[in-house]
């Protein structure tokens, strides 16, 4: 378990951002060069879950928790098959772990991923600096490049606007899934066919989607089968789902033409669940658009309040863009608030059978005050059957 | 929602005196919560028998009432002040406690009051192991497997079924008094027998060991709208068996995946609302088997702690202020948060950086008691430190401490190179256990060895590993060729100057230039409670060796940095904090940026808006010329913190920094014994005869000179640390060859002991033309008793008009000659032969809190004034201090007080099994009350059944005195038998007694064989001690007795005249007109 490195042996890095900043350190997992929109990430825990979100694609991730690797990975902390995240930024990466469930380093497992990173910089003036200025594009390089031609590099990013990112990360192939959530002692629960075929069925359309939200579908008493975000409605509509859910993801959400296309062939037809990029979909679908926030929402504190009945739920969030509150069309609820910054965290339409959420009650990491959001689609589906039935 | 408006008056109980295991936490929750309650429009009334609280100054709720916490007083003030709601949550355990007996005794309901925060079956469930057991379970957690038991015989039975070793936990004791550990059936029955005697309702809870697994706590919030928020994870280093209270612990928790988190988070608010606690904040306390993750929660307290005041420091968010808004109907969403101004308090606070947390210890105060940690909370105060890493917070912490500590490394430690002996130490539970866990990592121990000789996480381990690394390289190292890079990885690691210096064999300040060469400079940072996601305008700040700076100094030209005490000990505490925070508050209204540096997570100074700055630092030489440098201000405060700052005035005055108020050099003067002894000549006062002496056959030669008893002690001490009275040389001998080793460099002073004299505390201003004497407080000690142990009333009750003028002469004559500007105190001595000088301390002192709070002069305020320019001529004419201080003589002021205000000490004994509890020049006393009443007797009452003791009404009361004693004895015993009582005593004082014409029962010394005094008070037999013991020696027969006693809380006096002073106070009480209260607004009104 003792991997001690000297951080002399480590090659020298460079942050530069798009605006010319540019910030010097060592160089952590892979070597080389990345690059990518240099966001950060308010949470105290969970960097393996949030290294392995697809909706980080081309995210350089900066985590503002000084230590970063205390507890090592496993192999159950994932939300993905892959670290997402194009690089990652600490303060202190802890070279040793201690956790019981571990079994490796966060260094070489970065190494594993090639994911390119860089340790030593000063995180909290990064996030004071990009909370002032706002999000934009980096590069990450240990290589002997100039400090002036990564910048221009970095800038010559462009922005992540009109990035349809969903598309790289999403499934090629459907698939069903049949794990449940995990729990200490035992892991995660493997349900059979059995007992999967009996219950109603969802169909997820991944965006991005992370592994908690189809556990916590399980959980909730549901069949899961995944398709690729590129599936027509037509397609989903032919596996005679019970409901459709619509998953997080990278990227800016308006370009994803063909997902909005979709969700607006569903709606009405069938019952629709949206998390993230899915509840960013479906409010293009109903003709709300959105807006790029200035440097985003990525934590596990914050908190949303559901107007319905003023309850105050602390939330986990990562998302770039958000739903423009003015244009919301009437008939569609706007059911929850961001408390912080007053921004849309919630859109309904009862009759229509739909509701979606922008933070992420699946949680994994991060708080789970909103894990009763998957009962209630459950709840929604069995609604629909029955009254599907007498009518 | 908004605010409650069915209700108009609240009741909010404190914590009283400052005890182990409540401390002055109590009081920055009290305060933040009046402050609150008041900006609501609420009629507050507070009741706290502690007068060196903030909280209990005048200004800080409607009504205050200074009087014991006990159902029999706090029903009088319910009684007369009818409030509509009570708020126990504020005033830690002793504050639920008498909720629960004022419940019991049905006067909540027949004064129709409300409990708000916390109901009574909450705080029952919480406290009750037994029912709070079935919650757990209902909650689908985990207990540790346990039993409660009432006798010795269920005590065997559980133990069949758990093993060896087993935890005893006593039911409703503070700080878990008479817990502990029992190893083997060798200790049963003692440690089980003691934990019975220790609770309130003879009931321990027997439960399997978790020894060794790691330990957190999480502080929770919840709102009446169901909203739950947890506010703080904080992970102890020190693993399970030893009290939170006294482990070093961290914030974040920095050993636990997202996933175990989670479970904890979601086990500790489902724990909440199933105990019933509605509104406010709770600490849940959890163990986690490091194996295999198993969790067990341990226990929870509804109500803010210990915990939440470090939780609200580690993380900027005021857990006691939103507690009392939401106890009064507010919802998290309704209320901002504090430090950002623009987000709502409904969220949890990210944080950026490290805190570690770091007890302080005074088992060098309690003779014969083994340093030894557990259950029981023994520790005394606490620092903590920021950092961006765990190493630089874990080494700002040592450094915190002001032991001497200069780091992980460093101390006594690194005296030993065995091994072994080493690896014995750190396998048990003690104050040193870390930091010789470290010496081991430097003499090559691998930290997998260190983990399983002491079950710190090898995360930690490996953390103190790059310390104990990069000192290797700096050792090799020398100052002038040190690298930039290697200097800089130190400095990123916490490691001071003067840790550095040592290992490169150089002064502090070669490190600093070197440092400055190098332009390596610590950067201020914010606490902001969300990681920099939002702006905050609240400059709470904390150093860190980080490339960029963020924090900019304002561009005010009136700034006054004041250095607060650090963390609380014996000797300086609350008192201190109390005189710090007044300077802010009274520099702030005067137009001046106020700027705290302190490092005690407990006080009202390290609240983030106490000043205009918050500067959370060690106070030691290099953090605070850091600060100074950073902020250049127009003045620093270095009288009000106690002795802490004071040891730093020289060097910072050598360094350029303006040190306003009192030069460094009149302080010098007063402490430097042969200039002060020519200075009293010129003045012509008196002192006792003494001398200084540098070795033992020196002190013996100035000793023979100036004749026992002797009064000697270390040169530059607080809270009179080594100090004794000597009888005879071989005494002398034998105090040589300990002190020595207290103090290397400094001679010992030798004084005449003045017997038979009354000793007198004066607490003046002096603004180098006038002098404004705030009182003269005797004590009710004979001179001998430590000024900080004695006790003391105002006005004064036996002194002449004549002894009052002289004194005041005496201290107007010192206050101008020693150039004083701001706060003196002196103490007197007066017996037949006159009056004479003991000392001069040209500072804040701990008796200031109780003058101003007894004379309606706010003196530290006037004194800080005084400070930065004022005249008092000029202060007075603003109205800042009123009537009573503009005479121009004290003796005439004082005939103006129509009451009496005593102090009494309250002292931690009962912690400190075996440790002798007469009292001496050696301060031990952890806190103090007062006592207010028309009479002396009354107010003694007051005070005494304040400090938690109860006086007898009937019964057998032992007396035992010495010789010089023996004349005072007379009158005393004489009330005690017309109250009723009979008298035991042994051979000499009963023959005195039976001289004297009294009926006593003869009883054996320990000496003499059973049936003993002490086997009659372990029978209970005994009411009552009063046991003045004879000279210093190590009497075993009379330490028993008092131990004794003060393990079975028998009241018990040590001074002859403690014990007049309570029989007065009895008789009063067997008039039986019983006590009617008084708010400290209605008093000082009648002035």
């Amino acid at each position: 378990m003792s991997n001690q490195k000297n951080k002399a042996q480590r090659k020298r890095a460079l942050l530069a951002l798009a605006d010319g900043t540019v910030y010097e350190g060592v160089s952590i997992g892979a070597e080389g060069e990345t690059e990518g929109e240099v966001v950060f990430n308010t949470s105290m825990s969970g960097y393996q879950e949030i290294l392995t979100d697809p909706s980080y694609a081309f995210q350089m991730l900066t985590f503002t928790t000084p230590h970063i690797g205390n507890v090592g990975v496993n192999e159950e902390d994932v939300e993905s098959d892959r670290v997402h995240a194009s690089g990652i930024i600490v303060r202190e990466l802890s070279e040793h772990y201690s956790n019981y469930r571990a079994t490796g380093s966060l260094d070489d497992y970065l190494k594993d991923n090639n994911v390119v990173g860089i340790a030593g910089i000063d995180t909290r003036d990064l996030v004071l600096h990009l909370r002032s200025s706002g999000a934009q594009m980096g590069i990450i390089s240990s290589e002997d490049v100039s400090a002036e031609e990564l910048v221009a590099r970095a800038a010559a990013l462009g922005s992540m606007e009109g990035r349809d990112l969903a598309a790289a990360v999403s499934t090629q192939e459907p698939y069903d899934w049949k794990e449940g959530t995990w729990s200490l002692g035992s892991g995660y629960k493997e349900y059979d066919d059995a007992e999967l075929d009996k219950r109603p069925l969802v169909v997820a359309i991944d965006f991005g989607v992370k592994r908690n939200i189809l556990r916590l579908l399980i959980e909730a008493g549901l069949r899961v089968r995944v398709v690729p975000a590129a599936t027509s409605a037509e397609d989903i509509l032919a596996l005679k789902p019970a409901g459709v859910f619509l998953s997080n993801g990278p990227g800016d959400p308006a370009a994803v033409t063909y997902g909005i296309q979709t969700t607006r062939e569903l709606i009405g037809k069938v019952p629709i669940f949206g998390i993230c990029l899915g509840h960013q979909i479906l409010g293009e679908a109903l003709g709300a658009p959105t807006f790029k926030l200035k440097f985003g929402h990525r934590g596990g504190n914050h908190p949303v309040r559901d107007e319905r009945n003023k309850k105050v739920e602390i939330t986990v969030q990562n998302h770039g863009f958000a739903t423009d509150a003015s244009s919301v069309p009437d008939g569609v609820t706007i059911t929850h608030l961001n408390l912080n910054d007053n921004t849309v965290e919630g859109l309904e339409v009862v009759e229509s059978k739909l509701f979606s959420v922008q933070h992420h009650p699946e949680s994994s990491p991060g708080p789970r005050d909103a894990s009763y959001l998957f009962e209630k689609f459950y709840q929604l589906i069995e609604s629909n059957k029955s009254t599907s039935v007498a009518s | 929602m908004p605010k409650r408006s069915d209700i108009k008056s609240i009741l909010i109980i404190g914590s009283g005196p400052i005890v182990i295991g409540q401390a002055c936490e109590f009081d920055y929750s009290g305060v933040q919560a009046l402050k609150a309650l008041k900006e609501e429009g609420y009629r507050v009334i507070l009741v706290n028998s502690n007068p060196a609280t903030i909280m209990t100054d005048p200004n800080f709720a409607d009504r205050t009432y200074i009087e014991p916490i006990t159902c029999e007083f706090v029903a009088r003030v319910i009684e007369r002040e009818r409030p509509d709601v009570l708020l126990p949550t504020l005033g830690g355990q002793t504050a639920l406690n008498v909720t629960i007996e004022l419940d019991e005794a049905g006067v909540l309901e027949k004064y129709d009051v409300e409990l708000i925060g916390a109901s009574v079956d909450a705080i029952k469930t919480a406290e009750d192991r037994d029912s709070f057991k079935k919650v757990v379970d209902a909650c689908g957690l985990e207990s540790a497997k346990s039993f409660v038991v009432h006798t010795m015989a269920e005590a065997e039975q559980a133990v069949a079924s758990i093993g060896y070793p087993f935890i005893i936990r006593p039911s409703r004791t503070l700080g878990g008094a008479g817990g502990g550990t029992v190893e083997g059936p060798e200790e049963f029955k003692e440690k089980v027998a003691w934990g019975l005697e220790c609770s309130p309702i003879n009931e321990i809870l027997i439960e399997e060991s978790l020894l060794g697994w790691k330990e957190m706590e999480l502080e929770v919030m919840r709102d009446k709208k169901d909203n739950a928020v947890v506010i703080c994870g904080i992970e102890n280093i020190d693993p399970m068996g030893q009290h939170t209270g006294d482990s070093i612990t961290v914030a974040p928790i920095q050993t636990l995946t997202d996933k175990e988190y989670q479970l904890l988070r979601d086990g500790a608010l489902s724990l909440m609302r199933a105990i019933g606690v509605d509104t406010g904040g709770s600490n849940v306390q959890f163990a986690i088997d490091p194996q295999t993750g198993r969790q067990i929660v341990i226990e929870m307290n509804p109500r803010v702690s210990r915990s939440s005041a470090l939780a609200s420091k580690a993380t900027g968010f005021p857990i006691a202020k939103i507690a009392a808004k939401l106890a009064v109907g507010y919802s998290l969403d309704e209320l901002p948060n504090d430090i950002t101004k623009e987000t709502p308090a409904s969220f949890e606070p990210s944080i950026d950086y490290v805190v570690v947390k770091i007890p302080r210890f005074t088992f060098e105060k309690f003779q014969g008691v083994e340093a030894l940690l557990g259950t029981q909370m023994k520790s005394v105060g606490e620092a903590m430190s920021i950092g961006r890493t765990f190493p630089e917070a874990l080494q700002k912490a040592c450094r915190s401490l002001e032991t001497g500590r200069v780091g992980i490394l460093g101390g006594v430690e690194e005296q030993t190179g065995d091994i072994e002996l080493l690896k014995k130490q750190v396998q048990k539970l003690t104050p040193e256990r870390l930091y010789q866990t470290a010496r081991l990592m430097q003499l090559g121990v691998s930290e997998e060895e260190l983990h399983e000789l002491t079950a710190y996480d090898l995360w930690f381990l490996r953390e103190i590993r790059k310390i104990v690394d990069v000192e290797k390289e700096i050792s090799v190292s020398g100052i002038a060729n040190i690298e930039e890079a290697l200097l800089r990885s130190a400095k990123q690691l916490g490691m001071s100057d003067v840790r550095i210096g040592r290992l490169l064999g150089c002064k502090e300040d070669e490190v600093r230039a070197k440092r400055s060469e190098y332009n390596l400079r610590p950067s201020f940072k914010m606490v902001d409670t969300c990681a920099a996601e939002f702006a905050s305008n609240t400059p709470y700040l904390y150093s860190t060796y980080d490339s960029a700076p963020e924090s900019v100094p304002s561009d005010a030209k009136k700034k006054i940095i004041i250095l607060g005490g650090g963390p609380n000990r014996i000797g300086q505490g609350l008192e201190f904090d109390y005189c710090c925070v007044h300077a802010a508050f009274s520099l702030k209204d005067a137009g001046y940026e106020t700027i705290m540096v302190n490092c005690n997570p407990e006080t009202v100074s390290t609240d983030y808006d106490t000043s205009d700055r918050l500067y959370f630092e060690p106070l030691t030489l290099e953090d605070v010329l850091a600060i100074c440098e950073h902020e250049s201000p127009f003045g620093v405060v270095v009288q009000y913190g106690g002795q802490t700052p004071l040891r730093l005035a020289q060097a910072l005055k050598a360094a350029g920094v303006p040190i306003i108020g009192t030069s460094p050099d009149s302080i010098d003067l007063t402490e430097d014994r042969e200039q002060f002894s020519s200075l009293l000549t010129e003045l012509e006062l008196k002192q006792s005869p003494s001398g200084t002496a540098c070795n033992e056959e020196e002190a013996v030669a100035v000793a023979n000179k100036i004749g026992y008893p002797l009064m000697v002690r270390p040169s530059f001490v607080l809270g009179g640390r080594a100090m004794a009275i000597i009888t005879n040389e071989e005494e002398l001998r034998g105090y040589i060859a300990e002190s020595v080793e207290v103090s290397f460099d400094r001679p010992v002073l030798l004084d005449r002991f003045l017997s038979e004299a009354i000793e007198v505390d004066v607490d003046a201003v002096c603004d180098g033309d006038t002098v404004v004497v705030g009182g003269i407080l005797e004590h009710i000690e004979r001179a001998g008793v430590h000024s900080g142990d004695s006790s003391f009333m105002i006005p004064s009750q036996t002194l002449s008009a004549e002894v009052l003028q002289e004194i005041e002469n005496a201290t107007r004559a010192l206050a101008l000659r020693c150039e004083v500007r701001g706060l003196m105190n002196v103490q007197f001595a007066c017996n037949k032969s006159g009056l004479f000088v003991l000392e001069v301390n040209p500072r804040a002192s701990r008796s200031v809190p109780f003058v101003s709070k007894t004379t309606a002069v706010p003196w530290a305020k006037v004194a800080a004034r005084v400070m930065a320019g004022d005249s008092l001529q000029s202060l007075h004419e603003s109205g800042l201090y009123g009537d009573i201080a503009i005479h121009k003589s004290y003796r005439d002021a004082v005939k103006r007080i129509p009451y009496v205000a005593v102090k009494e000490s309250v002292f931690p004994f009962v912690k400190f099994h075996g440790a002798d509890t007469v009292l001496g020049p050696e301060m031990r006393s952890t806190g103090e009350v007062m006592g207010i009443d028309d009479t002396s007797a009354g107010g003694f009452v007051r005070a005494h059944v304040a400090t938690g003791m109860k006086l007898p009404q009937s019964g057998s009361v032992f007396v035992s005195v010495r010789d010089e004693d023996k004349d005072e004895l007379g009158p005393i015993v004489a009330k005690l038998v017309d109250l009723g009582f009979s008298l035991v005593a042994t051979e000499g004082t009963a023959k005195t007694l039976s001289a004297g014409g009294f009926t006593v029962e003869r009883v054996n010394k320990v000496r003499d064989g059973s049936p003993h005094i002490v086997d009659r008070l372990n029978e209970g037999s005994i009411c009552m001690v009063i046991n003045t013991p004879e000279g210093t020696g190590p009497l075993l027969d009379s330490r028993t007795i008092r131990s004794t006693s003060t393990q079975l809380g028998l009241p018990l006096f040590t001074t002859i005249a403690a014990a007049g002073a309570a029989v007065d106070g009895m008789e009063l009480i067997a008039q039986g007109q019983g006590f009617e209260v008084c708010s400290i607004q209605e008093f000082l009104q009648l002035l």
